[in-house]
């Protein structure tokens, strides 16, 4: 059963690009990426057992985080940065977005919309933080730091001069429905979002600054 | 030479490769050494595509008895636990080569050598070697062999930096590298630490400014007490909390300077023991080397550059979190330069409490992630399915 963020994002990444999944788990999307699109796939994640289980998958995976480790990836590195579900964990949301955008020309970010009826419903009439599908632990051991609504990552997106390339909706374990982020009804529609985002204007070549210098002369080589 | 030592029909072999007359090695301080011996061995063979080869680098105080029983101790070989029949380097499946480095004292030409050009044992006459001296050396072997694409490249401690050289020097030749509990440099503090060594050595008066191979002593106290010192950098501090604590060796103080409690008793064992089967000289030269490391300065001080050439090769780095000699910042940093410059690279560090030791320890995890990460690499490269 292949998770139904993970089939959209299937659909959304180009055969034979360069991805690089930040938060990867146990690799399941990028193995999913390599096998049916030939990526060349990468993965950045924080727990030992989830790298250890990449590696015997034979994927490339890095320990470390989102917060810290994107800043050391050149620019244009990769076609794609997948971050699931991890945006609204990190410590710096903007940052890790803005970095998402250096090193690779799409983001594919996916988070739970916290303008959400039930989110909005279960503040209004229990005046408690919501425990959802989208958001099961209470708030005294969410990773959750920095939830936000459709409409705010809009308004982020806007900041941050960046373009909406696709947009879809989930709800429960429903497929993607594609929509139009600035309809405000969906922000009380949309259970979880999944963003394309792209630097204006349009990107050139993928790959014309990723390739560092040529190494200069071998002192060692004799 | 050839011998049996493996339960099964596993034929280790090795023995002495001596360069060419006509080839010395050209070291990086400018001097040559003629003659040059390596002391290697082998386990298993080498397939009909010459895809399988397995090089093993060592560290600081070991030698090439990576498997299968030391011919001169009769223990097991030093990294047993990956390297056998039935291990994830196995040579049912791989042709594995490891080799004493030179300036060593296992086989290959070292400072206790006989010089050819004065008949003497060269002692401090032998020249500064570094790490890449050390891997042009094993390059030439390795090619002597027959093989000239290595399926993966292996070191922890000092070995991890040969594999860095090799992925500097070598990327072609290489098709994948593990890098264990190793660093891209020496720290102020590692220096700091070998020196302590080293003078320990030179102010024992049977050195003898090096020359001590033509009397009867050897300088072993001192010797003896560099180890002590380095000892204490293979270990972390819970773990020798654990082991022995404030434990005395018998009942009560004896209000005196013999060793009372087991932590010394266990450090002089490990001095004692050490000059049994290590040149004092030899550790001179393999710790100046290690202190000379340092990658990004011969890659213009960037250390992407070094690893520029080895965007083909899949790397593997692993680090522990108690290891305090190469912590887990010196292997990331390891990483982040292979990052940056194209690599694929897997990092993980492993929860251990073992210290810098861990690499040789039973460490359920790294073996797992070494087993990984190998058979990811043989089926990429079609040895398997």
């Amino acid at each position: 059963m292949i998770r139904e963020d993970f089939k959209e994002i299937l659909r959304l990444v180009r055969p034979g690009s360069r991805v690089l999944d930040v938060g990867c788990g146990e690799g399941v999307l990028l193995d999913l990426l390599t096998q049916e699109k030939q990526v060349d796939g990468r993965g950045l994640e924080i727990s030992a057992a989830g790298v250890a289980a990449c590696m015997s998958r034979g994927l490339s995976v890095v320990q470390g985080d989102a917060d810290q480790d994107l800043d050391h990836f050149p620019d244009r590195t990769f076609d794609y940065a997948v971050l699931s579900q991890t945006l609204q964990a990190t410590r710096r949301p903007r940052h890790v977005l803005d970095e998402l955008l250096r090193i690779a020309d799409r983001a594919v970010v996916s988070f739970p919309n916290f303008g959400h009826w039930r989110v909005r419903w279960s503040l209004l009439h229990r005046g408690r933080m919501p425990e959802t599908a989208a958001l099961p632990l209470p708030w005294w051991e969410t990773p959750n730091i920095h939830l936000c609504t459709l409409a705010d990552f809009l308004a982020l997106t806007d900041e941050l001069d960046v373009r909406i390339d696709a947009c879809a909706a989930f709800a429960g374990n429903g497929p993607a429905r594609q929509i139009d982020p600035t309809k405000a009804v969906e922000n009380w529609r949309a259970e979880t979002c999944l963003f394309m985002l792209s630097r204006n204007p349009a990107p050139a070549s993928p790959l014309a600054s990723a390739e560092p210098p040529a190494p200069s002369g071998d002192l060692f080589d004799g | 030479m050839a011998e049996l030592d493996f339960a099964g029909p596993v034929l280790s072999e090795g023995g002495t490769w001596r360069f060419p007359p006509h080839q010395p090695l050209r070291l990086d301080s400018g001097a040559t050494l003629e003659n040059l011996e390596i002391a290697y061995r082998t386990w298993g063979t080498l397939n009909e595509d010459g895809t399988n080869a397995v090089l093993i680098c060592h560290a600081l105080s070991l030698d090439q008895h990576v498997a299968g029983v030391h011919p001169v101790s009769g223990k097991a070989g030093w990294w047993t636990r990956l390297v056998g029949p039935g291990q994830p380097i196995d040579p049912a499946r791989h042709f594995i080569i490891c080799s004493n480095v030179i300036g060593g004292c296992s086989g290959s030409t070292g400072p206790a050598s006989i010089n050819p050009a004065t008949g003497k044992a060269y002692g401090l006459t032998f020249p500064v070697i570094t790490i890449a001296d050390m891997v042009r050396a094993q390059a030439m072997l390795v090619e002597a062999l027959g093989v000239e694409s290595l399926l993966a490249v292996i070191g922890g401690s000092m070995g991890g930096m040969q594999v860095q050289q090799w992925a500097a020097d070598y990327p072609d030749k290489m098709f994948s590298a593990v890098i264990v509990a190793s660093a891209s440099r020496h720290s102020a503090q590692n220096i700091a630490f070998h020196e302590v060594g080293r003078q320990a050595i030179m102010a024992d008066p049977d050195w003898k400014a090096g020359a001590y191979a033509l009397g009867k002593s050897r300088p072993e106290k001192g010797l003896a007490v560099a180890r002590m010192a380095a000892h204490i950098t293979y270990l972390s501090e819970p773990a020798l909390q654990r082991k022995f604590g404030r434990e005395l060796q018998r009942d009560g103080l004896s209000w005196g300077f013999d060793a009372d409690f087991q932590v010394e008793s266990y450090l002089r064992h490990q001095g004692a023991s050490f000059v049994d089967r290590f040149d004092a000289n030899s550790y001179l030269y393999i710790t100046r080397a290690m202190d000379y490391f340092d990658l990004a300065a011969s890659h213009g001080g960037v250390l992407a550059q070094a690893f520029a050439g080895a965007r083909h090769v899949r790397f593997c780095v692993l680090s522990f979190t108690s290891d305090w000699l190469y912590p887990t910042a010196e292997n990331r940093h390891i990483v982040r330069a292979l990052t940056a410059a194209g690599c694929r690279a897997a990092f993980v560090e492993i929860e251990s409490d073992k210290g810098h030791d861990a690499f040789l320890l039973d460490e359920p995890v790294m073996d797992a992630a070494l087993q990984g990460f190998l058979s990811s690499v043989e089926r990429e490269r079609g040895l398997s399915k």
